[in-house]
């Protein structure tokens, strides 16, 4: 034996000696440096990170209030035609607002009956102040013949101008704000009519034309109904299909391809899918054009694979001798996986189950193929009717050209970001809650 | 018929040593393409503990596997040859092979209780084959399990703590408290004090001493110590064959085989 040992494996210090000192200061070096990659990429990805977030909340951050104007309003009873002595609602509804708003305007600003001005008084408020004071009408009609102070949605050129989102040292031409109407705001700001309050139109009202009426909340139905649809199938199907493929079906040749083919689906692009809900969920079964109920299906779809794989993978992680001590106590197949394979699988199912699903509430272009990116301005009442999702609804918005959509389109991302954020922290909080220790 | 009456029945018949439990006829396993055991003969005797012992490899393992096909759970493992229990061989069609693991317990290498509560892992073996009528029943069986295994005294005022709380000697008691529960006629032990410390060693020697009365027990060890101390009989494995068997004084002092001889006096293995 000894005939083949190297020479300097009997030489004393071999372990002490100078070279032996070098090799141990390589060693240290080289794993220093790998730590040092390794911090270096962290913060590559923190910054790239921190660059995003910043220009998306700085863009939108504005677009979570609105502005708005304190006017006197006299609600002339000539405005409105009334026959009897009480006025019904119907009369009320249809009297002439414009009037009765341009008139406050008019009392309230100054030179606002100079030539040409009428065109810059009309671009001041919105349309949803008219429906604010006949709502306010309607509701109180002993209002009529009094003057009414109230705040009114300030049209969305002015609300960008005020919000400073919108460059004032521009020619006038170039602007959509005229010299009059910035005058005007500054003679408001200074009398303290205009400001800012929280925007409630984007968390309840469904998509507009005007921007400083839009909001998001048809959206947001949408992805719940687009969730419900993916959760109640792709869950108990995958976690299903999960459980078979990994604990019962045999090992041949069918599932072994089954298996690759699982996988390769779970690379398959995303808008495939969506052709395939257009061209099977719409063409052959008929379902209706951008109904949340098609766009679930494709995303179901979508989100089958990785359900799947990562239930397959959170099943195959539970020790052999825990399936082992059950079938030693004479448990059946069965009894072995729902009573202690599936238990202690359900965090990691959960988990990925969740993730599924998060990635599912973020997909876009299957909805683009099924017709979930129209213009829909109200909340949809059920699985079958038209309706956007909060995707589709940002990439509406970021198609559109006015300032005011801009900064929604941003406000839209935070909203998406922030419910991705529930999901996940959701799902650490279930791996945390149902984590049995060994 | 209760377990109680069952248990005592099996006392009664703790009389009867001598007549053959379980029977193995030219028994050969292969995994793919290789062969562990190249066609093994024993025979186990009622209410006897018979060690195997053996190098690693020798195939001890994968035979006691055989005696509650417990190697069905692997694809790759083919087996042939006869084995009987009571005389019916538990590889004919007939055998449920769920039922023949009720009637031959394993307890295993590494202490594995379920990561549930130390009740709950007594009870669970009664509770899936349904034979306790009511929840005291079933309390009293987990009791009488537990204590049959020694372990009553340290774990009866914490019974809903998880079992994977326990030491690791403990865990091995409370395995061994569960294969009791299910009240099975042979009991089959894979090394079951490799992973423990002399003195839970000791403990599960002593239990094995005081259940042997009630059970037909197999033990595979690598502790030839063990297996002097709590055999009646020893079979000695080599290379996937069973090389001899015998009363275990014997084996020790005078072995029939030359192997036999140099393994016991430690010259390989």
């Amino acid at each position: 034996m000894t005939d083949t040992t190297p020479s300097s494996f009997t030489t004393h210090g071999l372990h002490t000696s100078a070279a032996a000192q070098a090799r141990m200061r390589r060693r240290y070096a080289a794993e220093r440096r790998f730590r040092l990659y390794g911090i270096a990429a962290i913060v590559a990805a923190l910054g790239v990170l921190a660059v995003l977030l910043f220009t998306i909340v700085s863009q939108g951050y504005t677009a979570f209030v609105n502005t708005e104007i304190e006017l006197e309003v006299y609600v002339d009873p000539a405005d409105f035609s009334f026959e009897g002595t009480t006025p019904t609602s119907e009369e009320i509804g249809a009297g002439n607002y414009r009037n009765l708003l341009s008139s406050a305007l008019q009392e309230n600003l100054p030179d606002a009956d100079a030539p040409g001005a009428a065109r810059d008084l009309r671009g001041i408020l919105s349309g949803q102040a008219y429906r604010q004071l006949r709502e306010t009408l309607l509701a109180d009609p002993s209002l009529i013949g009094q003057r009414v102070s109230m705040s009114f949605l300030a049209s969305s050129d002015i609300d960008q101008a005020f919000k400073g989102n919108t460059p004032r040292d521009v020619p006038e031409e170039r602007r959509r704000v005229s010299n009059l109407q910035y005058e005007w705001m500054d003679y408001l700001e200074n009398q303290g009519q205009i400001s800012t309050s929280f925007n409630s139109n984007l968390f309840t009202q469904a998509d507009s034309r005007q921007p400083e009426q839009a909001g998001l909340w048809g959206a947001i139905v949408g992805s719940f109904y687009l969730m419900l649809v993916v959760a109640v199938l792709s869950i108990p199907l995958g976690v299903g299909a999960a459980i078979y493929l990994e604990e019962f079906a045999p090992k041949n040749r069918l599932t072994s391809f089954i298996e690759i083919n699982i996988n390769n689906l779970a690379a398959v692009p995303s808008i495939i899918f969506g052709l395939l809900g257009l061209a099977v969920f719409i063409q052959v079964f008929g379902l209706p054009r951008s109904a949340p109920l098609v766009g679930g299906l494709a995303l179901t779809l979508m989100t089958l694979p990785t359900i799947i794989i990562a239930a397959r993978a959170s099943l195959r992680s539970i020790p052999p001798s825990i399936r082992e001590a059950a079938y030693g106590l004479g448990a059946s197949k069965m009894q072995m996986v729902f009573h202690h394979v599936l238990p202690l699988a359900l965090p990691g199912i959960l988990t990925g189950s969740i993730i599924g699903l998060a990635q599912a509430l973020g997909e876009t272009a299957p909805l683009l193929m099924i017709g979930m990116n129209a213009f829909i301005t109200s909340a949809p009442d059920s699985m079958f009717s038209p309706s956007t999702a909060l995707p589709s609804q940002i990439y509406i918005w970021a198609d559109s050209s006015e300032r005011g959509f801009v900064e929604r389109t941003s406000a839209g991302i935070m909203v998406l970001l922030g419910f991705l954020i529930l999901m996940n922290a959701t799902a650490i909080f279930l791996r945390k809650r149902f984590e049995k220790r060994w | 018929m209760n377990y109680e009456t069952k248990t005592a029945e099996k006392l009664m018949a703790a009389e009867n040593i001598g007549e053959t439990k379980m029977q193995a006829r030219d028994v050969r396993v292969s995994y793919g393409d290789t062969e562990a055991l190249h066609g093994v003969n024993l025979d186990v005797r009622h209410n006897e503990v018979l060690a195997l012992i053996g190098p690693s490899g020798c195939g001890k393992s994968t035979f006691l596997r055989c005696l509650n096909r417990m190697n069905d759970t692997i694809d790759i493992c083919r087996i042939s040859g006869e084995i009987t229990l009571d005389g019916q061989n538990i590889y004919d069609r007939s055998i449920d092979p769920v039922q023949l693991r009720a009637r031959v317990g394993m307890v295993f290498q590494k202490p594995n209780p379920f990561p549930k509560s130390i009740f709950d892992n007594v009870a669970y073996g009664p509770r899936i084959h349904g034979f306790t009528r009511d929840k005291e029943e079933l309390r009293q069986i987990v009791e009488t399990s537990l204590r049959r295994a020694g372990l009553w005294k340290e774990v009866h005022d914490r019974l809903d703590e998880p079992g994977t709380g326990l030491s690791g000697g403990q865990q091995q008691r409370l395995c061994i408290a569960r294969a009791i529960a299910v009240n099975p006629e042979v009991i089959l032990m894979d090394e079951p004090c490799s992973a423990l410390d002399p003195i839970a060693t000791a403990l599960i020697e002593e239990l094995i001493d005081e259940i042997k009365q009630s059970y037909t027990i197999v033990i595979v060890t690598h502790n030839m110590q063990q297996a002097a101390r709590v055999s009646r009989r020893t079979a000695f494995f080599h290379l996937g064959n069973l090389v001899e068997v015998g009363e275990t004084e014997q084996i020790f002092t005078n072995p029939g085989d030359q192997r036999t001889q140099d393994y016991i006096t430690g010259r390989f293995g």
